[in-house]
């Protein structure tokens, strides 16, 4: 079916007029590109331009209504990912895809299609580690994968691939859960073996630092169609962000009101004092966390996800209890009741907001009422609701942040993304707050709604709150941030003012080795 | 004279365990290969009433009470299979399922063992382990039955698979992450429908022993609730097959606590004592609840423990 071809063992990978649809959306509209052998090619794309769908039809998870796919120039026919995995087209997945219960050397023996009914151990860790000794790179095979860092299950999950002699590789996002050190690494030893023409690489990405750091070619898609690309060398970064972003307004940024000079410090608001936490198993996952945040101003928390962002956001938002340290606001000490939630003006934006900050079968009214439900006016004799006042609050704030439902009584969990986190964000800010706690509050958002909630944050900030921003975009940190606290395994590791910091300062700091 | 006391209380606890823990050694090792493909079946009380029955009422026709054994094993594997089935419809839930598969089973056991609670049937033979002896106590304490050598067998043989071969690699990996079987390609649903079938079948010849040889006859209480206690023991076990026949034996030791004391004069608290092994089975549970070892072992796909 595929020829070997001399020297040079990567897949040329095309698709021709690739369209799929669902229902009334068309994901895909006639989408071409084109992968030279041993080539690394980019994928570029806001969420929802189509990425995934694509390379989802290539691995056969979708089957395309129209188009076709060639390896190496000759039509080849994927109807499941088994399929596609014998044509020699492998994929890492944003979540991993590895066993937790299974150990390295476990998860390679089996993932094969061909492993034995019966293991000989001692036969099989001869053959990989003879197999490791070929590889640019290695990861520990006998510990449970579960115990395993973000970076390890990652080389992991490549190895994987090159173990079941996969010769194109697909990324999906492969660096999001990565420190910035450990992402070019990895995205280093494939763009070596890329270059020895081992293997090519589809990676879906929007982070264009790796683009231009890594990639040879990129394809841009915008609302399922290809919209541009070509060699990453004769585009600039610009031109692609033009492309991906296509006509979308986006709304000018608030701007940073700067405290004039020489005035006294603010008032410290919130402050963090030695929190400690563990999890079901018993091990500290925040770890003596202290910080404190003044008034006007946002501290941002960047950390590889799974450092403790989530506890601590869990354990300000009363979903964790802690088992030692307190929190301050103003000097009074904060336990995290609906009253003192009220009185302290104390508001939040968790991460996931469908999951944590509302109840999906309600209506959007109800919702934006969770804050103020029980009292006046949307309660009489403090017990009798009124849906009156309710409804028509929910109307002015929906109109205020453009939360796109069909009205008021639709139930949140059909919102899409964005319109959950534009409406739990209109409840959140529609009074006076002291506090805001905001969690990744752009994850999987289009560009016009990132740039509408960063202004939303920064307009906080700018009339007096004290805002924790804790991220996994760098670059949200360092846009929006008046101070950088880098978190590493449960402990603040590094604080800085923005102006007096980099880019590889906070990633040293991430990766825990500073 | 007291010295021989603590003995002969000693060697009741042995004696009891090696004849009492059969059964749950049976039903955790069914118990325990249901859950590590990732669901929970609680059926197996059902299982162990029915296999029962049938293993009482074919050895009865037949003359053959290895046939029951088997006959035993084939209801069970029934229930099973009826269980992992239903389970794979869409949206439903196991446990659900499993407490009905136990009531039907029971039920079921009940509408057809009611003529066979009075006949008598070919019993299973007994080896004596303690023969060379000459003591006729030891003797008697020492009698097991060669289920009990079968099932040692079969929970080696389970720990060595989970381990060493293609199939025990696919159960644990179904187990533990439904996604990533999907995307081996494994049939997540048959995996699991296999292994229910294949634990009802060890429940079912765990009900066998109940009725052909201890106690050794066909009645409505002959369980007294055995299989839901041996859901208790695999999560005491960790889901580890050998420590699932160490749980069976001290369960079969603290059941015979009561009996034990009786044999040397102590007959006050008797019915305390027997109930022993329900107290165990309470506090392992309070126990396992906060264990943080128990929830890393357990695998992540059983509703339980989500």
């Amino acid at each position: 079916m595929i020829e070997a071809r001399t020297g040079v063992r990567a897949l040329a990978l095309e698709t021709i007029g690739m369209t799929k649809t669902f229902g009334a959306l068309a994901a895909l509209d006639d989408v071409s590109l084109r992968v030279e052998p041993g080539s690394f090619h980019a994928l570029l794309g806001e969420n929802g331009a189509g990425k995934s769908t694509l390379v989802k039809c290539i691995m056969g998870f979708y089957q395309a209504e129209q188009g076709s796919l060639l390896l190496d120039g000759a039509q080849a026919v994927v109807r499941n990912p088994r399929d596609a995995r014998a044509l020699g087209l492998g994929m890492v997945y944003q979540h991993f895809t590895l066993v937790p219960c299974l150990t390295g050397a476990e998860n390679l023996v089996i993932s094969r299609a061909d492993a034995p009914a019966v293991i000989d151990w001692a036969k099989e860790k001869r053959a990989l580690s003879a197999f490791l000794d070929r590889m640019p790179f290695r990861a520990p095979l006998d510990a449970p994968v579960s115990q395993l860092a973000a970076g390890e299950k990652q080389k992991l999950e490549i190895l994987k691939l090159l173990y079941l002699d996969q010769r194109l590789l697909i990324l999906d996002e492969p660096t999001s859960v990565l420190t910035p050190q450990e992402a070019d690494e990895i995205l280093g030893l494939l763009k070596g073996m890329t270059d020895a023409k081992e293997i090519s690489v589809v990676m879906i990405t929007h982070k264009f630092r790796e683009v231009t750091a890594f990639a040879d070619s990129v394809t841009i898609l915008r609302r399922g169609r290809r919209v541009g690309g070509g060699l990453v060398a004769q585009m600039s970064t610009q031109e692609m962000g033009g492309l991906m972003i296509g006509d979308t307004q986006i709304s000018a940024r608030a701007a940073r009101a700067e405290r004039p000079p020489g005035s006294p410090p603010a008032e410290t608001v919130l402050e963090l004092a030695g929190l400690l936490a563990t999890d079901e198993e018993g091990i500290d996952v925040l770890d003596r966390v202290n910080l404190k945040v003044r008034a006007g101003e946002i501290v941002g928390i960047a950390g590889v996800s799974g450092n403790g962002q989530a506890p601590l956001v869990e354990a300000l938002s009363g979903q964790r209890t802690l088992r030692d340290g307190r929190i301050f606001i103003r000097q009074q000490a904060f336990e995290p009741t609906r009253d003192a939630y009220h009185r302290l003006k104390v508001f939040g934006l968790p991460e996931e907001p469908l999951k944590n900050a509302t109840v999906p079968h309600m209506t959007v009214a109800e919702n934006m009422a969770f804050r103020s439900f029980d009292r006046p006016p949307n309660t009489r004799f403090g017990w009798w609701l009124s849906p009156g006042p309710m409804r028509s609050k929910a109307r002015e704030l929906i109109a205020r942040y453009r939360v796109k439902t069909q009205s008021p009584e639709s139930a949140i969990g059909d919102l899409s993304g964005g319109n959950v986190q534009r409406a739990v964000l209109a409840r959140e800010l529609s009074g006076e707050v002291d506090v805001l706690i905001v969690a990744n509050p752009c994850f999987g958002l289009d560009f016009g709604s990132v740039s509408e909630i960063r202004s939303r944050i920064m307009e906080q900030r700018n009339s007096g709150a004290a805002v924790l921003l804790i991220s996994e975009d760098l670059d949200e940190i360092l846009e929006l941030s008046d101070k950088v606290a880098v978190m590493s395994q449960g402990r603040i590791a590094y604080v800085a003012p923005v102006g007096e910091t980099d880019r590889a300062t906070i990633g040293r700091h991430m990766a825990g080795h500073a | 004279m007291n010295d021989s006391l603590v003995v002969i209380v000693l060697l009741s606890l042995v004696g009891g365990a090696l004849r009492v823990s059969t059964p749950f050694i049976f039903v955790a090792l069914g118990e325990c290969l249901t859950e590590k493909s990732g669901r929970v079946n609680l059926g197996l009380e059902g299982t162990l009433v029915l296999g029962a029955m049938s293993a009482y009422a074919t050895s009865y026709h037949t003359g053959q009470p290895w046939l029951g054994v088997l006959a035993a094993g084939c209801a069970g594997a029934m229930l099973g299979a009826i269980h992992g089935f239903v389970c794979k419809l869409p949206r439903v839930n196991d446990v659900a399922i499993g407490i009905a598969m136990m009531l039907f089973g029971t039920g079921l056991a009940f509408f057809f063992g009611k003529a066979y609670i009075q006949p008598s049937a070919p019993r299973l033979g007994e080896i004596g382990l303690g023969d060379w002896t000459g003591d006729a106590k030891i003797a008697s304490a020492l009698q097991i039955n060669s289920l009990l050598l079968i099932g040692v067998a079969v929970a080696i043989v389970m720990w060595w698979a989970f381990a060493n071969t293609r199939w025990g690699l696919i159960l644990r990996m179904t187990g533990d992450s439904a996604p990533s079987a999907k995307a081996m390609g494994v049939s997540v649903d048959l995996v699991r429908f296999l292994a229910t079938t294949a634990g009802g079948f060890l429940a079912g010849v765990g009900g066998a022993f109940l009725s052909l040889y201890y106690p050794g006859s066909w009645n409505q209480g002959l369980s007294s609730g055995q299989g839901l206690m041996a859901v208790a023991l695999v999560i005491f076990a960790r889901w580890n097959p050998l420590r699932c026949v160490i749980a069976a034996l001290l369960f079969g030791a603290t059941g015979a606590i009561g009996p034990a004391l009786q044999s040397v004069g102590v007959t006050q608290g008797y019915y305390f004592f027997n109930a022993a092994p329900y107290i165990l089975t309470l506090l392992i549970m309070v126990g396992s609840a906060g264990s943080k070892r128990a929830a890393r072992d357990a695998p992540g796909e059983l509703s339980i423990t989500k």
